[in-house]
Formats: structure tokens, sequence, C-alpha cells
């Protein structure tokens, strides 16, 4: 079987499979042109005379649990990525499954991490046939250099639960990490000895999902409250010692930048972001977490401040400097989907406007309205874009794949989409004449926020009206690109080969682009 | 053994620099090995420039190792340059085309309120300094340059005057102490350097010997003003004497050493440097020229620098040094003119239009005859209320 097959010209321009991993997929057809149908993943539905009549289903260790859920070679195990950097449970789980002798399987995480490396070696041994998921670090890089048996499937938050929820995707185990359990599955993520937030990218998981083990290290007497996961959709409890080190959930994503030129970027965007009249009472935005996300909320907070404007709805990753807005009165609510630190998840836990947010509402191309498309703005971050405004953000402009989705796509449905990049890193441009991998089409993205300068996508007319005589420096994007070659020369174009490593998959479910095998150097 | 030259700096934290590692062979040509981040964007191209360079010195056969982090080509020539010259006797110069940007001469009058300093030997910090718009940058040779390194750093200076983009700020060198910084001078000089920074100043005499040194070198007699820095209790007390010198433009202090000579410490009223902050306020508003304050170290603590503007400002300061970018607009909005300077501003450009209009050569406002630098000044003055707000 090829990883990839029978490749077409999509409506981006791009060549991508029609054929992945042995099953058909639809090209690209354009933005709002393909409507994806609701299969339905058809679950196994049990009955309730086959579980324990006390609700006990805790069994001795997941290696148990992993049995009785009947793990055979070509499954799909799915897990969840709340604890990023420092999760142990999906480790746990193919290492057990080395032990058990199982092949061939295919992993589904919500996202994978640099500790998530020692996978690697699971892929040679073919333990894992391949991941279907974001993969940032070793993993990205090892499927980059063509090593991964099957096609990498990348897509985006929002993507992701669409495919499972649609029945694209089959998930025979569910792997849930819970930082607190009762013995009949109730869980969540804000209690027990290592809370780490909501478990919002799970849900679609544990209701589709043959069998749902959760795993937990803080096991407490039923109920388990709040239930982010109900135990009627659990299967088997295991309880082990440790199921991740909350301190590497917040790594790099709490502070806020030291970097003179991130913080000028982020600083214009929030200056843009008021020049452009969307800064007013009752805004509704995204507030991520991440260094120059949290300088661009840093400095709209002084404005807001200033002028004494008030949010209606700030939607996290939320942070303590997020909390600490709400407490000062400079936000209604806090919408999460994920939570960075102890402050913040206290008050997703305790206060009733800190409300954790299920991937469905805020991202799914299926929501009956999708919060996304509300916000008025959003910045986000990117490797790469170029002068048709088209964006990367999972590839370096190397080729290698470093870092996954998670709800960059999503978020581009916003009325304002912003991205925030430095014009060139080291020696490198990024604004490029073609992304190397298309993540975000150029239609989507209104605003590159350059040290630079500030270039407006000539589509939205009303913003560029809005701020022309703003005193911000507003250029075509082809001025700042020719201003940063002159500075760094013209690179040559990356080594890359036809052989296709992964693809990435557009919000409707169709394929955008493809990632190509980089060749060794 | 051949002896091997070696510049420049490698290592994981390092950004936008390279370390070039050059041994002289006695045959078998040029042998160059790139390790390199960007290799496969501009690996031919860095191996042809260092050929060039190569060449262009003489040198037929030789081992160069250079090890790079992203560095642009005015940083790699620079680095290899300074690697030739540690083992091979030569006067030659290796230089790229100058940019466009970087031959304007500016005017004594300009505005002087923030000067960024950056390392000299230090490239990564030279290559946006310019985009968060201060009204000068310093490159500098002296105390944030490793003795050892002093060679190296002054090649890398020369080549950021000519091929780095400041957008518009004045470019000025801190050169070293006197003797050590004449030999600075011959790198700096015949490359359009706006203004050279000559700290430990003293006597007027060392003005004296910078500015014979530095007619020596211009040639093309470029405008190279002067902005000495006061540093001790002796430089205070002859400040008047070194601020009338000739091509003086501006005139610094420098607290941490002077507080050091007077034998005493910083502090954060700095009450025991009042004195001498008032001292060369005194002397450079007697000689016409600009008082400038010492920089204020704690670049988290903008509060703090917020008061300490305030401070410096009222003791008649015109600006103050900056080491963090982040200070440069709080400096800017603390100096920035007051509404009466805008007032009168005003009233300047207005009678000076007037004036051309009806086509008059000179240009008066009340009874006052107004000279042409004083227009200058006032339309700076509203250009300066305008963009801070």
């Amino acid at each position: 079987m090829k990883k990839a097959d029978k490749f077409v010209k999509n409506a981006a321009g791009r060549m991508v499979p029609t054929i992945i991993n042995g099953e058909q997929v639809i090209p690209f057809k354009g933005i709002n042109k393909y409507k994806p149908a609701h299969k339905g993943s058809a679950p196994r539905v049990p009955t309730c005379i086959e579980y324990p009549r006390d609700g006990n289903k805790i069994v001795k260790n997941l290696k148990q649990a992993l049995k009785q859920a009947g793990l055979k070679d070509g499954m799909t195990i799915s897990t969840h990525h709340h604890y990023r950097n420092g999760d142990y449970v999906s480790n746990m789980v193919f290492d057990i499954a080395a032990e058990l002798g199982i092949k061939d399987l295919r992993w589904l995480p919500s996202a994978s991490f640099p500790c998530h490396a020692p996978i690697i070696e699971h892929l040679k041994s073919g333990v894992v046939h391949h991941i279907e998921g974001s993969m940032n670090g070793p993993l990205g890089n090892f499927c980059s250099h063509g090593k991964m048996k099957g096609l990498g499937y990348l897509r985006s938050h929002g993507g992701r639960y669409r495919a499972i929820s649609d029945g694209e995707v089959h998930i025979d185990v569910a792997v849930i990490a819970a930082s607190a359990a009762d013995m009949t599955g109730n869980a969540n993520g804000v209690l027990g000895k290592h809370p780490f937030g909501p478990i919002s990218f799970s849900k679609t998981d544990v209701k589709n999902a043959d069998k749902t083990i959760v795993v937990t290290d803080s096991l407490v007497d039923f109920p388990c409250y709040p239930w982010e996961i109900m135990g009627n959709d659990v299967d088997y409890v295991v309880t082990i010692d440790e199921i991740g080190d909350p301190e590497k959930i917040v790594s790099g994503t709490t502070k806020i930048t030291k970097s003179p030129d991130r913080l000028l970027i982020a600083e214009r965007c929030a200056k843009f972001v008021e020049a452009a009249g969307i800064l007013k009472d009752g805004i509704n935005f995204q507030a991520g977490a991440g260094g120059t996300s949290l300088a661009f909320v840093h400095f709209i907070k002084d404005m807001m401040l200033e002028k004494c404007i008030k949010a209606r709805s700030m939607v996290g990753g939320s942070t303590k400097f997020l909390v600490d807005m709400m407490e000062e009165g400079l936000t209604d609510y806090i919408f999460d989907g994920q939570t960075f630190g102890l402050e913040a998840i206290s008050s997703l836990r305790d206060n009733p406007k800190h409300i954790p947010i299920g991937i469905f509402d805020i991202y799914d191309f299926h929501a009956k309205g999708n919060m996304a498309q509300m916000m008025d703005v959003i910045v986000l971050g990117s490797t790469e874009v170029d002068v048709n405004f088209n964006a990367n953000c999972v590839t370096h402009s190397d080729g290698r794949m470093l870092h996954g989705i998670g709800g960059f796509q999503n978020c581009l449905l916003a009325k304002c989409t912003i991205l925030a990049v430095p014009s060139f890193r080291d020696r490198i441009p990024v604004i490029k004449d073609e992304v190397t991998t298309l993540v975000a089409p150029g239609e989507l993205v209104d605003v590159i926020v350059t040290e630079r300068g500030i270039a407006i996508n000539p589509k939205r007319k009303d913003l560029i009206e809005a701020t022309k005589n703003s005193g911000l420096p507003i250029k075509d994007i082809n001025e700042i690109k020719e201003e940063v070659d002159q500075i760094c020369g013209i690179p040559a174009k990356p080594k890359l080969s036809d052989e296709a490593v992964a693809v990435v998959e557009w919000i409707d479910g169709t394929i955008l682009d493809t990632i190509r095998k980089v060749e060794d150097s | 053994m051949e002896k091997i030259g070696s510049a420049g700096n490698y290592g994981k934290k390092v950004r936008s620099d390279c370390k070039a590692t050059l041994q002289l062979t006695k045959s078998g040509g040029l042998d160059i090995q790139l390790i390199s981040k960007v290799e496969d964007y501009f690996g031919k191209h860095i191996i042809s420039l260092a050929k060039e360079e190569l060449k262009f010195f003489g040198i037929k056969n030789a081992k160069l190792k250079l090890e790079d982090r992203g560095a642009l080509d005015f940083v790699i020539t620079a680095r290899i340059e300074a690697a030739i010259k540690q083992i091979v006797e030569t006067n030659k110069e290796f230089l790229l085309p100058i940019i466009d940007q970087n031959t304007d001469q500016t005017s004594k009058q300009r505005y002087r309120r923030s000067r960024l300093y950056l390392p000299g030997n230090t490239p990564k910090l030279a290559l946006n300094a310019g985009i968060h718009k201060p009204d000068g940058i310093i490159l500098d040779l002296e105390d944030s340059v490793a003795i050892s390194k002093k060679k190296e750093a002054a090649i890398l200076v020369r080549n950021a005057l000519r091929n780095v983009n400041f957008y518009g700020a004045e470019r000025m060198v801190r050169i070293n102490q006197l003797p050590l910084g004449l030999k600075d001078l011959d790198l700096i000089v015949p490359h359009n350097v706006n203004l050279i920074l000559v700290p430990k100043c003293e006597h007027a005499k060392q003005i004296e010997t910078v500015n014979n040194r530095i007619k020596e070198l211009n040639n093309q007699e470029r405008n190279i003003w002067l902005m000495p820095i006061i540093e001790s209790a002796l430089g205070v007390i002859n400040s008047y004497e070194i601020a009338s010198s000739r091509n003086v433009v501006a005139l610094a202090i420098g607290l941490e050493d002077y507080t050091a000579d007077i034998n005493t410490q910083r502090t954060d009223d700095g009450r025991e440097s009042f004195f001498a902050r008032s001292q060369i306020v005194n002397s450079a508003r007697a000689a016409g020229i600009q008082p400038i304050d010492s920089v204020f170290s704690d670049v988290n603590d903008m509060q703090a620098l917020k008061d300490n503007v305030k401070i410096s400002k009222s003791l008649g300061f015109h600006g103050m040094g900056c080491i963090h970018p982040r200070q440069i607009l709080v400096i800017h909005q603390g100096f920035a003119p007051t509404s009466e300077e805008i007032e009168k501003a005003k009233a300047i450009v207005d009678a000076y239009n007037e004036a051309k209009e009806k086509g008059e050569g000179v240009v008066s406002l009340g009874s006052k005859m107004i000279d042409p630098p004083v227009v200058k000044r006032a339309l700076q003055t509203l250009k300066m209320s305008g963009g801070n707000k």
C-alpha cells in the first residue's frame, strides 16, 4: 500500500493525494465550497448489564485495561494533549502495546510534543504505523524525513473533532488522562494532585470510541464532580502514580516576551486593533497564551484601562494574566479550551464566569454558528507567510515539520485575523513568494504585522480605509518583502523530494496541501 | 605550526553572528568548511563570498572554518577580515557597497533625546535597533567589548556603519578611552559615522587630539560631531572648556564611573550626582550644546525610568542614554516639548512661511530676527510633538 497516491491539483493550486493510507480523500475545493457529510461514527452500543452494578470499573493497571479493551493490531488509539510537554500517559500506552507484541497501531493524539520522542522507537519497530495529529518537535522531524510507515495527517483542533464525530476516523480505544476520577469514570482536569484545566479535546473521543479508559493519579469517591467526562461513557478506570508533570504544561506559554522586537510587533497589533475601531466596549477576542499573544493582550489591557473599555469575553488558553484582567473588571467572561497555570485552573474551577468550552462549540465546522466566527479579532503566529497572505504554521522554510496546526485554521474564521510575525528569523525571510506549506489560505488572513511594517490584505478595503490616517507603518506586503530580501539576500529553495510524508487537512475535511520529504543534507 | 586567526562568536545562544577560524597553508588552495543553520539557503553564497574575500587579501592557500548562526554578509566578512588581520600584516579593507541610507549627514541641532547603546561586537542587536526609532544608535567599542575582542569589534562596527539600515537614527560610535580610542578612529571615520562619543573625557586637549585625528582621516570633509562623556570629578570641573571645543554638539555624563570617582554609590534619588549633573547642564547650555543624562539601568522598571526622566528634564537635560529599546518611547515622551514650546515653535514656523510667501529674505517674529537654524529647530519641535502622542 502506498502512503499517498493519485495526486491532483486542488483549488489552492497544490498537488495533493486523493488516496491516503489506502483510503479515499477529497482535495480542497475552496473556502466554503465543500460541506462535509456527517456519517456518524456508529460506536459499539453496549447495555448497562455488561458493566458492574456497583459502578466500579477499576482495573488493576493500564496493561490490563488495554487487554480488556481488546487492543489488537491495526487499531486506532486516541489521547489528549492537555498535559502538553509533560504528558506521561501516551508513552505508557505504546510501551505496553510493544510489550504485548501489537503492531501497526494508528495514534490519534490531539497533539504530540517533544516528550513523546520515545514513540519514535515504536514507529521504527512497527508498533505504531503512523500518527494522525499535530507533531511538535522530534516526531515531526522523524516524519519529515519520510521514516514513518504511514502518511502523517495533520488536522486542526476543530478538524480533528469533526473527523472523529463524522466517522472519518474511528477510534478503537480512547485513553483519557484525568487529574481526578472516580471508580465509575466520572472525571475532570481541575481537581486532584496534578490539575491541568478542561478536558475539552477528549469529549468527542469518549462519545465515539469503542472503548474508553480513564487514567488518573487522584482517585476520588463517587461522584467526581465536575464531570467533564461522564462515567457512562467510560469502560475502565486505571490509577497510576503520576499522569504528567504540570510544570511542563506552562513552559514558555505564560510569560510575556522580553524580546524588544516581538514586543514592538505585539504593540503594533494592539495599535492596529485600536486604529481599526475594533477595540470597543463589548469586544470579544482571543487572548491566547504564548509570548507575543500575551504581550498583545498586555498592550490591549493598557488601552482598555485608558479608554474605559470592557470586553464581553476573552478566549484563552487563559493564564494568570487573563484571570487578573477579569478580576479587575476588564472582561465579563473567559472561555477556555486549555488553561495554563494553577491560578487560571482555580479560576476555571471556582469562577462561574470562567467557562470551559468544548472544541465543538468554538471550532467545529459543523457547529451551528461556530464561536470563532464571532470573535472580533484573533492574533496568531506563523512560521511563514507569503505575498498572497497565505500562511504556514507547521513546517519551517526548510520543509521540516516541527509544529502542529492547533486552532490556527479554526481561528481564521474570526472577523479580523492578524498574523504577528518577525519579517525574518536569523537570516531567513519569513515573507515568501509562496509558503512552503499552505495551512491558512490567504483569503482568510486579514493583516500581517511585522517589525518592519503592517500589511493589510487588499480584500479588506474596510480595514485599509479605517487605518489610513492612523500613522501606523502600513505598507504593501511586497514592499516589506523587498526590504527584507535586501537585508537577508534571496535564499535558495529548500531541497524537498517529491515523496509525500504528511498532509494538511482543511477544516471541512478536504486536503489542502502535501508536506514533502526533506532530503538529508 | 602555522598561526591561527579566529574572530566572532558561535554557540547555541548566539544569533546573527559567525565565528571564522583561519589557518594559512603552504599548498592545496582554499579549503572552506561551513557549518551553518542557513546552509540550505545561503551556503553557496557564503562560500563564494568567503573565497572572494580571501583572494582580495591575497590569500591563496588556507583552511577557513566558518561556524555560522545566521550572520548577514557584513558580519561574515568582518569576522573573516578580523581573523586574517590576526595572522597577516595588511592595511587593506574588504568593504561591501555602502547602502544609500547610510550616507546622510546630521545637523548640529538635531534631537538627541535618546541614544541607544549597542554592544559593538554583538551584531544581533544592531540589526533591528533602528526600527525602535531612537534619535541615535551608539555602536559601542568601549565597556561592552572585552579587551581581547577590541580589534574584531572595530571591524564589525565599521561594516555596520556602512551596511545596517538604522532607519534615520544618527549613527554614533563610542570609541575606547584615549589613546586606544585614536586607533578606533582609523576604522570609523572614513565610513560615514555621524558622531563620536569620547569616554572618560577630562580635558579639552583630549577633544583637540580627537578632532585633529578626525581631520587627518576625514578626507570627504563630512560633519563628524563629538559627544564627550564626563565620568570623573576632574571632568566635571573642566566641563565648560570641553563643551566649548570644536565639533562638540552634546555633553553626556556617565554616572557609574563618576560616583565611583567621588567615592560614593549611585542611589535612586541621585542626590550624590546632583552637583555634577547640574554642572554638566550648565556647561553645555553655556556652550550652546545639548546636555545629555546618563543611562537608567533597570530595564524592567518603566515607572522608575519615567520618574528619572522627569527629574532629568527638570534639571535641564535634553535627553538621556538607553540600554534597551523599550526605554526609547518613555524617554521621548518624557523629554517631549511642552505645550509652551510647541506654541512658540508654531509661531516661528508661521512667521517663516509668511515671509517665504511674501518673498522676504529675512524672517522676523515681533521685533526679533529669526535665523534659519531656529526655524529648523522649531520645525523639529513640531515634528517631535506630533509623533509621540
